[in-house]
């Protein structure tokens, strides 16, 4: 049996999804070799050759995968995945957008989000936001996963050996182009890798107001999450937010403050270790996940906490 | 240009749905159901573009027993010209559906197809991509904003880094992320015209599809619970939990 992992990658290195993503294809029992696909994406490939217990990198430098356009890295995908039992990649949006497409190029269904791997074809994933867990199993003879990152600690990225190939094939659908990004630039840590993550919600009335946590954030080494209301009302963009659709995180240390913890955010974050909750109503559903709850208005209890650390 | 949107009949966002005791499946019993949040997205897109003259004509398609005629109205109601059933019985997999979307894609020739990024009872996020595959049509996933201009579609994405932008040649297919639009609600008069408009029914035969299953459910079960945590009096005794009790500040 093999399995082949979808990077996750910068060009120059790889993120910690591909980590957990090589953990959850090692708990499947085969062979695990690495893709990285992309543009000037050579250091990537040596960082995945670094990481523990991996047999192959297969690198697909080409100026066709930069920003890993769906409609031609699928098409590289199915055609290397002939050769591989599983294909796995992160619940990262590049896994989301592009592994529907591979397997539906491959005919076979594709199992979202795991969060175990019971064997080989068993497997556990959330339903309803996460208020359900759903053991299912695959018939297809090959499987197409992607990967609930806060699930599987990720394997060392050093100590590995693995042989590193380069792949000719170019698959250039020709349907769609890059046109531009707006990447949030910032110091602290990434939200999905960080230990403690300081999120804001409606409560903190206005984006001005978010410096107060980022404050807090800096002393505690945090990443500044949000919930949807604080996205959809325009405080903070799109990229902070924790949530079924937004972000899955599962730090040390998560502290919400002004969230009320409707079902929708819980299921972005209620895996963290330990949950702290400042809301000035008592009655917030935000309280029933909590570790520590504190009932007090934020604008008074996050200087002080602040002050405190 | 023809638009296509499809909608899925769902347990209603506000519920929050529990495993049966014996674990065969979840409890959906006398629960509200409702249009999937992210297909309701996708029926207001395909209407402002109407509204906008870039869209001439709307449909609005569901897969399902007899009872997703209701979200079929839903959407007829928001302002879809007609609707499309595709009957179908028991849970319905992602590409299966897709298989489906293709069949009524064939029919009607839409060039433009949207759907919600995810449903919120699978929570599976794949069958605009599918349906992608499928087609070979481009996809704009998670999407923000999208401008249609003449044989292309601009389409910005909701990505980890923040916001990508890509450019599509049509016919494509979008997926809708929350920012997309804030959907309408139907005024009552719209209600009663949706009942005149005009549904047809298919089954997966009449599309060519035998519907087939990839994965089996073999328990559902609650979450593990989080044990009960305590309350604070301030700040200072939240500080000296985090640090001496929790050990996670230091």
């Amino acid at each position: 049996m093999s399995t082949l992992v979808i990077a996750e990658h910068n060009n120059s290195g790889i993120k910690p999804a591909t980590l957990c993503t090589v953990a959850a294809a090692q708990a499947m029992g085969a062979e695990v070799d690495i893709l990285v696909a992309g543009a000037d994406c050579a250091g990537a490939g040596e960082a995945a050759a670094a990481v523990a217990g991996v047999r192959k990198v297969l690198v697909a430098d080409n100026a066709v995968y930069a920003h890993l356009l769906a409609e031609n890295v699928s098409l590289l995908i199915a055609e290397l995945g002939a050769d591989y039992d599983n294909i796995l990649a992160p619940d990262t949006t590049n896994g989301k957008n592009i592994m529907p497409r591979v397997a539906a190029l491959l005919d076979v269904g594709q199992i979202s989000d795991i969060i175990s791997v019971e064997s080989a074809d068993i497997f556990k994933r959330p339903i309803y936001a996460g208020n359900v867990i759903a053991t299912v199993q695959s018939a297809d003879a090959k499987k197409v996963i992607t990967v609930r990152c806060t699930a599987f600690d990720g394997v060392a990225d050093s100590g590995g050996s693995a042989s590193v190939e380069s792949v000719d094939a170019v698959h250039d659908a020709g349907i769609s182009s890059f046109v531009g990004e707006e990447v949030a630039v910032s110091d602290r840590p990434e939200l999905t890798a960080a230990s403690i993550i300081i999120s804001g919600g409606r409560g903190m009335q206005n984006g001005e107001n978010f410096h107060m946590l980022e404050s807090i954030a800096d002393k505690l080494g945090a990443a500044v999450g949000a919930s949807r209301a604080a996205v959809d009302a325009g405080f903070v963009p799109n990229d902070m937010q924790v949530g079924q659709t937004g972000k899955i995180v599962a730090p040390d240390l998560y502290i919400a403050v002004g969230i009320s913890g409707a079902i929708q955010h819980l299921a972005g974050m209620k895996d963290s270790k330990v949950i702290v909750a400042i809301n000035k109503d008592e009655d917030a559903p935000i309280f029933q996940v909590a570790d520590y709850g504190l009932v007090a208005d934020l604008f008074t209890a996050i200087p002080e906490l602040d002050a405190a650390l | 240009m023809k638009v296509l949107v499809a909608v899925k009949r769902v347990v209603d966002y506000n519920v929050k749905v529990r495993a049966k005791a014996d674990g065969s499946d979840v409890d959906l019993n006398n629960v509200k159901m409702a249009i999937n949040p992210f297909c309701e997205i996708a029926v207001e897109e395909a209407i402002r573009l109407r509204e906008a003259g870039v869209a001439t004509e709307v449909i609005a398609v569901s897969i399902g027993d007899k009872s997703c005629q209701e979200q079929i109205r839903t959407s007829l109601a928001l302002g879809a010209d007609r609707g499309i059933q595709v009957e179908t019985e028991g849970a319905v997999e992602p590409l299966v559906v897709a298989k489906l979307l293709k069949g009524v894609i064939e029919k009607e020739q839409p060039q433009l197809v949207i759907l919600g990024k995810q449903s919120i009872d699978g929570d599976n996020n794949q069958t605009g991509q599918m349906l992608g595959a499928l087609t070979n049509m481009p996809q704009g996933t998670f999407a923000s904003e999208l401008v249609v201009d003449g044989d292309k579609i601009t389409v910005t994405r909701e990505v980890d880094g923040g916001l990508q932008t890509l450019s599509l040649n049509l016919p494509a297919i979008v997926t809708t992320d929350l920012r997309l639009n804030e959907p309408r609600y139907a005024s009552l008069p719209n209600i009663m015209k949706a009942k005149k408009k005009q549904m047809d029914v298919y089954s997966p035969a009449d599309l060519g599809v035998e519907p087939k299953a990839h994965l089996t459910t073999l328990k559902v079960e609650p979450p593990p619970e989080r044990k009960a945590g305590i309350m604070v009096a301030s700040v200072e005794e939240l500080v000296d939990k985090l640090k001496n009790e929790a050990k996670v500040i230091s």
